[in-house]
C-alpha cells in the first residue's frame, strides 16, 4: 500500500466541445515505487488525456488522483504547480526547452524553481544529470543549436532534476529515429535498474512498450489490461 | 535561488530576446520621461520667476490706513444723545493718506513675534514729476533702504547707481526706469517734484529703478524714509505702510486678520491681493503633468503591443514553465517584471535627458528688458520631478503589462503542448 506512489480512482473526463463526448471512462489503476509501465492504445483513445491529468495541468475530471499519497482534488493552481516542480518529471513528443537559455540553465530552471539547494549545488546537479544522459558537452549550447535526440536527452535531464517521484513520458520517442529511440528507451531502463526511477511512459512503439516491467492497454477511454 | 531573482532572470532572458522591440518600447518611455522632465522644469522655472516679480517685493502683509471716512462719527461719541437719531450727510473721509499711529511701538512688537521674518517700514506719497511745462503723475516710496533690500531685494532691481547712496547722499530719488527715460534725467541730474499739497522739492537722482512691469517703472520712484517725510512735510515719526514678511507665507491670512484686530488697522495679506497668480501658476503646471502623462500612456500601449506578441511568441516557452512547476503567479511576474524593467530603463534615461534638456534650455540666452537679473530661460532643478517622473513611468508600464501578464498566467498547458 505504501509502495503506490500513484494512483487513479474512477477517473472520468469529459469535453462538451462541440458535444459531450466521454474520453477517458472510470480509469483506475496505481504504479508502484520503481515500476517501469508503458501505455499503449489506439490513437484518440484517450492515452494523453489521461496523461494531462495524471500531470495536473488538467484539473477539469471527476475521480481521485493521489500522488506520493496525496490526494490533488481541491488543490489551488499554485499548489499543483508545486507538485509538478517537485514531485514529477514530464517528457514530451517535442522536446519544449527554452532557447532563450543554455542547455545547463534549462536543466537548472524547475531546481531554481524549487529553490530548496544553492545555485552552485544546483549546476553540479544538473551537469551530473547531463552526465547520466551523456550530453554534457553541449552543456553550455542553446537547445536549438541540438540534434533532435540530443534534445529529447535534455528534456529528460530536466525531467530528473528535482528527483521526482515519477517520470510521466507522452510519446517521448515517437519523434525519433529508431536509432535515438533505442537510446532513450535505453536510458530509461538504466534509470529505472540502476536508481529505481518510476515511470510512466505513453508509446506507440511495441517493442518499446515490450520492455517495460508492464504494459497498460486502453481502448476507447477504457483500460482493457493493467499488464502482469 | 530567491524566487523574485530567478523571475527577474527569466524576463531579463525574454527581454534580450526581443531586444530591438524591447529597445522601441523603452525610447518611447525616455522620450515620454524626457518631455516632462524638461516641461515641468521649465515651466516651474517660469513660475517661480513670474511668481519673484510679484512675491519678491509684495509683503505677505500690509498694514495701512484705508482712506475711508470713519466708522464710527464724532456725535455717536456723545453718550447724551445715545437715544436719539443722528441725520449725518455727506460724510468724507479725512483728506491724505492717514498715517500709522505708534509705528514704531507696533514695529518693535512685530520684531518680537516669531513669526514675522523682517519689518520694512513705508511712506508711500503721491506727487507730480516737473519736466519743464508738464506736470508727470508719479509715486515716491519713502524707504528703509536695509530692510528693503533685506526682504524685498530692492537692490536686485536697481539698475544703474548704487542703491546704497540713498541712504547715504540726502535729498536723493531713485527714479523709476521709465520716468527717468520719460524725464530724460541722467545719474546726478537734480529734478523737481510737486507735491500733492503744492510744495516743490529738488532731488538728485543716484540710480534708476527697473522692476519688470513697465508700468510700474513709469510711476514709481525712491527715497529714503526721511527724505520722504522732508517732502511731504512731516514729522520723523510719520509712517504710511509697515510691510511684513512671514516667515510662513501661507500663515498670512490667519496672520494679518489678527493684527487687524490687534492694532485696529488695516491689514492685507499677499493671498488676497495677488489671487490671480495662484491661477496662472496651477495653468502652467497642470499642462506639463497633462503633456507628460499623455506621452507617458502612448508609450504604455506601445508596452502593451508589445508584450503582446511577445507572449504570442512565447507560448510554449510559458506552457514549459508551468508544466515544470511555475505558477500562473510566477508567469504573470515575470511579464510585469519586463514591463516594469521598460518602464524602469527607459525612464531613469528619460531623467537623464530630461535633465540634458533642461540645462540645454538654461543656456538660452533670454534678455528682456523686463527682467533685468534674468539672462537665460529659468529652468527649475526640483528633484520632486525627477521622483514623480520615475513613478510614473513605472505606474503606466505597470498597468500596461499587467494585462498583458495576466493573460499570459491564465494560459493552458495542456492546449499549448497538445496543439503542438
Ligand atoms: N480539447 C478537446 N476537445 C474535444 N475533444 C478532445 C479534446 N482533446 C482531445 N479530444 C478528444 O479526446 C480523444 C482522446 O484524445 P487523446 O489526445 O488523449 O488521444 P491519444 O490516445 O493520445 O491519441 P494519439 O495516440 O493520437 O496521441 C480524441 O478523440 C480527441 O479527439
Ligand atoms: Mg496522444
Amino acid at each position: 500500500m505504501s509502495n503506490k506512489i500513484l494512483e487513479v480512482k474512477n477517473i472520468v473526463k469529459q469535453f462538451h466541445d462541440p458535444i459531450t463526448i466521454s474520453v477517458l471512462k472510470d480509469i483506475s489503476f496505481s504504479i508502484d515505487k520503481g515500476e517501469f509501465v508503458s501505455i499503449t492504445g489506439k490513437s484518440g483513445c484517450g492515452k494523453s488525456t489521461l496523461l494531462y491529468v495524471l500531470s495536473t495541468m488538467d484539473t477539469d475530471y471527476e475521480g481521485e488522483l493521489i500522488i506520493d499519497g496525496q490526494s490533488m482534488a481541491k488543490r489551488k493552481e499554485a499548489e499543483l504547480a508545486k507538485v509538478r516542480n517537485e514531485k514529477i518529471g514530464f517528457v514530451f513528443q517535442f522536446h519544449y526547452l527554452l532557447n532563450e537559455f543554455s542547455v545547463l540553465r534549462n536543466v537548472m530552471l524547475p531546481a531554481l524553481k524549487m529553490n530548496k539547494f544553492n545555485k552552485d549545488e544546483i549546476e553540479a546537479k544538473a551537469i551530473e544529470k547531463l552526465k547520466i544522459l551523456e550530453i554534457e558537452k553541449e552543456a553550455l549550447k542553446r537547445p536549438n543549436q541540438l540534434s533532435g535526440g540530443q534534445k529529447q536527452r535534455v528534456a529528460i535531464a530536466r525531467a530528473l532534476i528535482n528527483d521526482p517521484i515519477i517520470i510521466l513520458g507522452d510519446e517521448p520517442t515517437g519523434n525519433l529515429d529508431k536509432k535515438n529511440s533505442q537510446n532513450v528507451f535505453d536510458i530509461f531502463k538504466e534509470l529505472s535498474q540502476s536508481f529505481g526511477q518510476s515511470l510512466l511512459i505513453v508509446t506507440h512503439d511495441a517493442d518499446f512498450a515490450d520492455r517495460t516491467d508492464r504494459i497498460i492497454e486502453m481502448e476507447d477511454g477504457k483500460i482493457i489490461s493493467l499488464g502482469k | 535561488m530567491n524566487r523574485f531573482k530567478l523571475i527577474y532572470e527569466i524576463a531579463l532572458q525574454l527581454l534580450k530576446a526581443r531586444w530591438k522591440q524591447t529597445l522601441v518600447a523603452a525610447i518611447g518611455v525616455t522620450f515620454s520621461i524626457t518631455m516632462f522632465i524638461t516641461l515641468l522644469g521649465f515651466m516651474n522655472g517660469l513660475n517661480t520667476l513670474l511668481d519673484g516679480l510679484i512675491l519678491n517685493r509684495t509683503p505677505h502683509i500690509k498694514l495701512y490706513n484705508e482712506i475711508k471716512p470713519s466708522a464710527i462719527q464724532p456725535i455717536e461719541k456723545d453718550s447724551t444723545l445715545n437715544n436719539t437719531h443722528h441725520f449725518i450727510e455727506s460724510i468724507k473721509p479725512f483728506a491724505g493718506k492717514p498715517e500709522i499711529r505708534n509705528a514704531s511701538a507696533i514695529m518693535n512688537y512685530l520684531k518680537k513675534d516669531v513669526r514675522v521674518n523682517g519689518v520694512a517700514p513705508k511712506i508711500s506719497a503721491q506727487v507730480f514729476y516737473n519736466v519743464g511745462a508738464v506736470d508727470l503723475t508719479g509715486a515716491i516710496n519713502g524707504i528703509d533702504v536695509e530692510a528693503e533690500s533685506k526682504l524685498f531685494f530692492f537692490q536686485d532691481y536697481v539698475v544703474k547707481g548704487n542703491y546704497v547712496d540713498l541712504k547715504n547722499i540726502p535729498n536723493s530719488i531713485i527714479l523709476g526706469k521709465g520716468a527717468a527715460d520719460k524725464m530724460l534725467a541722467k545719474i546726478g541730474d537734480v529734478i523737481q517734484v510737486t507735491t500733492a499739497k503744492g510744495d516743490r522739492v529738488q532731488l538728485k537722482v543716484v540710480g534708476y529703478f527697473q522692476s519688470g512691469l513697465a508700468d510700474i517703472d513709469k510711476v514709481q520712484s525712491y527715497t529714503s524714509i526721511s527724505t520722504a517725510q522732508k517732502i511731504l512735510g512731516k514729522p520723523n515719526s510719520y509712517i504710511t505702510d509697515i510691510q511684513i514678511k512671514l516667515k510662513v507665507i501661507e500663515q498670512a491670512p490667519k496672520v494679518a486678520k489678527e493684527y487687524a484686530r490687534l492694532f485696529e488697522i488695516d491689514a492685507e495679506d499677499i493671498q488676497t491681493a495677488n489671487a490671480q497668480f495662484e491661477t496662472g501658476s496651477s495653468v502652467r503646471t497642470t499642462i506639463s503633468y497633462a503633456v507628460g502623462i499623455t506621452l507617458l500612456i502612448v508609450a504604455g500601449f506601445g508596452i502593451y503591443n508589445i508584450l503582446n506578441m511577445m507572449i504570442y511568441e512565447k507560448m510554449d516557452s510559458i506552457a514549459i514553465l508551468k508544466a515544470t512547476g511555475f505558477s500562473g503567479k510566477d508567469v504573470k511576474y515575470i511579464f510585469v517584471s519586463i514591463a516594469l524593467s521598460i518602464g524602469f530603463f527607459g525612464g531613469l534615461a528619460g531623467l537623464g535627458f530630461g535633465f540634458l534638456a533642461s540645462a540645454g534650455i538654461d543656456q538660452i540666452p533670454f534678455n528682456t528688458s523686463a527682467l533685468p537679473t534674468v539672462e537665460t530661460y529659468p529652468v527649475d532643478y526640483n528633484p520632486k520631478y525627477y521622483v514623480i517622473g520615475i513613478i510614473f513611468s513605472l505606474i503606466t508600464t505597470y498597468f500596461a503589462g499587467l494585462f498583458p501578464a495576466k493573460k499570459a498566467s491564465k494560459i493552458d498547458p495542456v492546449i499549448i503542448i497538445r496543439g503542438k
